[in-house]
């Protein structure tokens, strides 16, 4: 043999972090590889923020403060809605992975199969991240204005990305439960249209009938647009923010672990 | 020196549900040796091949690979095996080169080690050209190639190959069989399950028959000949005069006679007696023969006797096309 083999003499705890970066640079690049989807990523966002505007704008500015535009107020629903529907990509992802017989190669390799769950949340984080972004520099282009300051940002960065991490983990639980690959599809349907379209993103609650009203009040999607909503109008925050994170923390740290159960169930044998 | 059996499996059993799918297989395999797992669909190659390289649980049983417990010891197993699965298990969305280059890391191989490798490979393995591309743009024997070679990536000791050839045509299988080879000559010690017999002939050292999850032959491709197959004679007449003349003179000596095509078959177990012998009874009655072929047997006879199906060809070639 010509080449002569060197291994990494590395701690584990070591080898298991550089299999999860590993991981993320493969999932990263599916990302970027998979043009159809890359064009989801930036204009189906933009789409539905112009198409909400332009379309509810009229009707539903009358509900609003005074002095609030309708897309000074859509911005923190759109983007919150994006990022839900965003990632369940994760879903899709690691059910690829667990249909086709890549995940038998991970797992006869001395790795740390759980990376695979890993590259795929991560790499989600950045993608949505990136949709984010756009719809941002989309709103401003069209109108939206926003009172936030450098703090308030920090602030909306950080509960976006807490958000994603916890709805992509939710996702993936998902993913490896799937059976095939439209077996993902529920997770749209039973969990992230509800809880994105019986909330304040579009609509303000006054209008909502009372049992409606009393689940958009009370469930987390709420809470988060509330939190992004005031930062970024400079409303008071009040309570949600708090309450929005640690229901990002709590999805998360659920979600991750009954994720990685499931997957180790299904791995090891 | 005594024999070193890098892969063991006892009395190994597995279920699906209530469907029991191996029931009871042995099978040892020697340093620097290939087995052949030959058996027709559904006799549980794969699943054999699966529980051996870690990925499945099992029943019943013992089976270890380099002394390692599959199950206690699947992470120090997986570190000396690679496999090449039945469906070809590469990243469709990377690279050739990315996939290799990946996967060494997962084994753990440095950076460069890892990179110095998948170029070898690729050279070796005729992907030089595609090494760029996605692999999803790959042709089916391409995308076999890559896999084994992914498999091939930190050189473990030990392969298993399930099925490596099936589905590619007459040059590709060669090409792969070529490849094989050349990891036998390493000392590679390799697992290799197959449909086809000329297969497990062409590279196996040893070869293991199962069916319906029992292993129902086992030893060289020779001794399992030697098992069913004498030599047969075989006499082609131009007439059914001729024909009935010889029937009636061979007597006893008529293995099988085929009405159709006029042709009779005796056993020969001496080839040079038997064979004169035959002649010379026609020969004193004055019947004429228009051709006579010798059939050695092969693992087909050996197949269909022993599992009552018939073995599949490599390639068929499809025909009528013109
Ligand atoms: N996951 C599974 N669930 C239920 N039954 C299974 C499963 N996997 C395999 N089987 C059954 O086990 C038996 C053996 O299958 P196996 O895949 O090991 O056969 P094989 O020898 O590899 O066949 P082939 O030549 O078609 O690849 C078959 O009857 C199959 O239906
Ligand atoms: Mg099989």
């Amino acid at each position: 043999m010509a080449v002569q083999l060197e291994f990494e003499k590395k701690p584990k705890l070591v080898l298991w972090v550089m299999d999860s970066l590993l991981m993320i640079k493969r999932s990263s690049t599916h990302i970027i590889r998979n043009t159809d989807q890359l064009l989801g990523t930036f204009f189906q966002p933009i789409m539905f923020l112009v198409l909400f505007a332009t379309v509810f704008g009229g009707a539903i500015s009358q509900a609003l403060p005074p002095g609030v535009t309708y897309l000074n107020f859509l911005m923190a629903g759109i983007i919150v809605q994006t990022v839900a529907f965003g990632s369940t990509t994760t879903a899709i992802a690691v059910a690829n992975d667990m249909q086709k017989g890549i995940i038998d190669r991970f797992r006869s390799l001395p790795m740390a199969n759980l990376a695979v769950l890993n590259g795929h949340v991560i790499s989600d984080l950045f993608r949505n991240g990136i949709s984010t972004a756009v719809m941002i520099v989309a709103g401003l282009a069209i109108g939206f204005r926003t009172n936030a300051n450098f703090v308030d940002w920090l602030l909306i960065t950080g509960i976006v990305l807490l958000f994603t991490l916890a709805f992509s983990w939710l996702s993936a639980i998902a993913g490896v439960m799937a059976k095939s690959i439209e077996g993902v599809q529920w997770l749209s349907f039973i969990v992230v249209f509800p809880l994105t379209f019986a909330s304040s993103a579009f609509v303000p609650l006054e209008g909502m009938n009372d049992g409606l009203k009393a689940f958009a009040e009370n469930q987390p999607i709420t809470h988060i647009i509330e939190a992004i909503r005031a930062l970024m109008l400079g409303w008071p925050v009040g309570d949600h923010l708090w309450i929005a994170t640690l229901w990002c923390l709590g999805i998360m740290v659920v979600s991750m672990v009954v994720a990685s159960w499931l997957f180790r169930r299904k791995t090891s044998h | 020196m005594a024999k070193e059996y890098v892969i063991e499996a006892k009395g190994l059993k597995k279920s699906y549900g209530s469907n029991q799918v191996l029931k009871g297989v042995d099978l040892k395999v020697e340093r620097g040796t290939m087995l052949a797992l030959l058996g027709p669909n559904g006799a549980g190659k794969t699943t054999t091949v699966r529980i051996l390289s870690t990925l499945l649980s099992f029943d019943g049983g013992k089976v270890s690979v380099e002394g390692y417990d599959v199950v206690k010891e699947a992470d120090k197993v997986r570190s000396v095996i690679g496999l090449t699965g039945q469906s070809a298990a590469v990243d469709e969305l990377l690279t050739g080169r990315e996939n290799l280059v990946m996967m060494g890391r997962l084994y753990r191989l440095t950076k460069r080690s890892a990179v110095a490798r998948a170029e070898e490979l690729l050279k070796e393995f005729g992907l030089e050209k595609a090494a760029d591309r996605p692999a999803k743009t790959y042709s089916g024997g391409m995308r076999r190639r890559l896999d084994l070679a992914v498999s091939l990536i930190a050189t473990p000791p030990i392969i298993f190959l399930d099925e490596p050839t099936t589905g590619l045509d007459p040059r590709s299988r060669l090409a792969m069989w070529a490849i094989i080879k050349k990891l036998m000559e390493n000392g590679t010690t390799i697992l290799l399950t197959t449909q086809y017999l000329e297969e497990a002939d062409q590279l196996a050292d040893n070869i293991v028959v199962i069916d319906g999850g029992k292993v129902i032959a086992e030893g060289s491709a020779a001794q399992l000949k030697g098992k069913v197959g004498k030599d047969r004679l075989e006499l082609q007449f131009a007439g059914e005069k001729q024909f009935a003349e010889a029937v009636k003179a061979l007597g006893k000596d008529v293995a099988d006679k085929n009405e159709k095509d006029l042709s009779v078959t005796t056993i020969i177990k001496n080839t040079s007696a038997d064979v004169r012998k035959t002649l010379d009874v026609l020969a004193k009655q004055k019947i004429e023969f228009e051709s006579m072929t010798i059939h050695k047997p092969t693992l087909d006879d050996v197949f269909l006797s022993l599992t009552g199906k018939q073995a599949k060809k490599p390639a068929e070639k499809k025909k009528g096309k013109k």
